[in-house]
């Protein structure tokens, strides 16, 4: 329990941080967003309501909790790029509403496709002691993981979308009109983050299990006469799986980026064109929003694997 | 290539070194002569690979070969100015934080607790958009997200070492604080350091691609590997080759730099 609380609270001075670097940072930013609104034509009265509008007119701390006060309100602004209509504002959540789930789902579908292919595949590897199985699969991991997901991204568009005709590359499908549509054009994208971190999970499983294979308690099971079925999956896999789960854990930060950038190859409408475009827009309030939003994301996904962990090996938690 | 002589040498490391000789050579040649103009059009549009374009023409009828090589060149620079930049900044902290400790050791280290583990294209993204866009800024804010890392792999050396018994001697005949840290202690992080240095190298080299291919790293007219995939991307269909030869370039150094890490490391054993 202590030791939770403990986490509890670097998790909130890590949140804390992050808020307030992400905010801080581009109030130093040079150029007036104001003039970018209006552009050089205002007049300085229509300057100074603005300001006062975004409440730009006060200092940047008094700025920054009133921020985090709107923010813990489920207030999160408004974009300074996109606007509704002539005289309102788009607000930030609105804009990120539609798009989280894109990336959301994209992340998922991702991290499936990661456990469902490369438990078994280490597990495999690790069985089958064939030394031409070792290198063919030490050669193929190991370029798998030499391919950015973005390149990635391309080669399956090309090899799977044009030459095998399997999806129609640009063909996204909303999930609002068509959920088994997108999905279906989504298992791309997703192969394109998972085909790396697959290849990676299955080696460090594979490593894994090599070791506990040599531990004691694999030979005490033998010789209780268990069937070498049952040591693998009974004994070796479990114990060899705790590493990894903490270990997905750790790329999980990586997934979301990898999602980001793979949204870009696919021209999938999720936050992280989104966040791409409003940085060459200079569109802040949504830039701050959305990299707290990740933050949030990714120490809670820390956090969460954190506790599995201590259910799963009680030998930790008794230290 | 002592080192080699010394210990059995690995298949990983020849061919490592094979790979990433040929991408340097063919990087560092790139700086000052390409078979044909890096910017140079023609109306020869979509050439398909052949001996006279060894990797075929884009949409400007510009030999992709020759932007390759730019590419390459400017990539690795970035990169490897991205490692000195991280690795000196871990150094130095690193060594202050994991021999001295104290209230600096407490404030790094919560810093590189909050960094770390967070998506490191999406760090330096947040960096350039408030930096500004361009390769100078690139480089500064790749530098500032991978240099936690080998802050903690310093500092965790650093801290091993603090107590060894020849560095206790050295503080007693009275050697100079700065001394033992960069004199007596450095050199015996050395071996671990340079697999980290290897890894670092590969991790910005894909950063660096990444942020080129979202538009935010590298900019045109310049030619970097990133940023040739994201033009390419559009004529996929008409040119295939167009996208394969930068991306495999890609693939070609990591895989290379990777290798050389595997090599380096198993001579450590």
């Amino acid at each position: 329990m202590r030791y939770l609380a403990k986490k509890l609270i670097t998790l909130i001075m890590t949140l804390f941080l992050v808020s307030a670097a992400a905010f801080l940072a581009f109030q130093v930013i040079p150029g007036d967003v104001v003039t970018s609104i209006l552009g050089t034509e205002a007049t300085p009265e229509m300057e100074e309501k603005l300001r006062e509008e975004l409440g730009l007119n006060k200092p940047p701390v008094v700025r920054y909790f009133d921020w985090v006060g709107d923010v813990l309100r489920g207030d999160l602004g408004v974009s300074y790029r996109y606007s509704k209509n002539m005289n309102e504002m788009l607000p930030v959540a609105e804009l990120i509403g539609g798009k989280l789930p894109v990336t959301l789902w994209l992340a998922a579908l991702s991290l499936v496709l990661i456990v469902a292919v490369s438990v078994p595949l280490g597990v495999f590897w690790a069985k089958s002691g064939s030394r031409v199985m070792d290198a063919v699969l030490g050669v193929a991991t190991q370029t798998a993981m030499a391919v950015p997901s973005f390149f990635l991204g391309i080669l399956v568009t090309y090899l799977l979308g044009i030459v095998l005709g399997l999806f129609a590359p640009g063909g996204y499908v909303s999930y609002k009109e068509d959920f088994g549509g997108f999905l279906r054009y989504l298992f791309f994208p997703a192969l394109s983050v998972a085909i790396p971190k697959i290849a990676m999970t299955a080696r460090f499983l594979r490593n894994s299990m090599l070791t506990e294979m040599n531990a004691d308690y694999v030979r005490t099971a033998y010789s209780k006469g268990c069937t070498k079925r049952r040591v693998m999956y009974g004994h070796v896999l479990r114990n060899a799986l705790m590493p990894v789960v903490t270990f997905l854990g750790m790329i999980m930060a990586e997934i979301v980026a990898g999602s980001i950038v793979v949204e870009q190859v696919f021209g999938l409408p999720g936050i992280g064109r989104l966040l791409i475009s409003s940085i060459n827009n200079r569109d802040f309030p949504v830039v701050e929003i959305l990299i707290l939003y990740i933050t949030f994301v990714v120490i809670f996904v820390y956090f969460f694997v954190d506790i599995l962990y201590r259910m799963i090996d009680p030998r930790i938690s008794e230290k | 290539m002592l080192l080699a002589s010394r210990r059995k040498v690995n298949k990983y490391f020849i061919a490592g070194l094979i790979m990433t000789g040929l991408a340097v050579f063919c990087g560092i040649l790139g700086f000052f002569w390409t078979p044909y103009g890096t910017s140079a059009m023609s109306d020869d549009r979509f050439c398909a690979p052949s001996p006279g374009h060894l990797f075929g023409t884009d949409n400007f009828g510009r030999d992709i070969f020759s932007r390759v090589m730019q590419g390459m060149g400017t990539t690795i620079l970035v990169s490897v100015l991205v490692v000195i930049f991280s690795a000196a900044a871990g150094i130095i902290l690193g060594a202050l934080t994991g021999y001295f400790g104290g209230v600096l050791d407490e404030i790094v280290m919560r810093v590189t607790d909050a960094v770390n583990g967070f998506p490191s294209i999406l760090l330096a993204l947040v960096a350039v958009s408030v930096l500004g866009q361009g390769r100078i800024n690139l480089i500064l804010s790749l530098g500032v997200v991978f240099s936690p890392s080998y802050i903690r792999i310093v500092r965790s050396e650093y801290l091993r070492l603090r107590d060894a018994d020849y560095i206790k001697r050295a503080r007693l005949m009275g050697v100079g604080k700065m001394r033992i840290l960069f004199v007596h202690i450095l050199p015996n992080i050395l071996p671990v350091f340079g697999v980290s240095v290897m890894i670092g190298l590969n991790n910005a080299i894909l950063a660096e691609s990444g942020m080129s291919y979202l538009g935010i790293g590298v900019q045109p007219p310049d030619a970097s590997l990133g940023n040739m995939l994201s033009d390419a991307q559009g004529f996929l269909q008409m040119a295939p080759w167009y996208a394969l030869a930068p991306g495999l370039s890609i693939v070609w150094l990591v895989l290379g730099f990777s290798l050389l890490s595997e090599g380096i490391r198993r001579f450590g054993e």
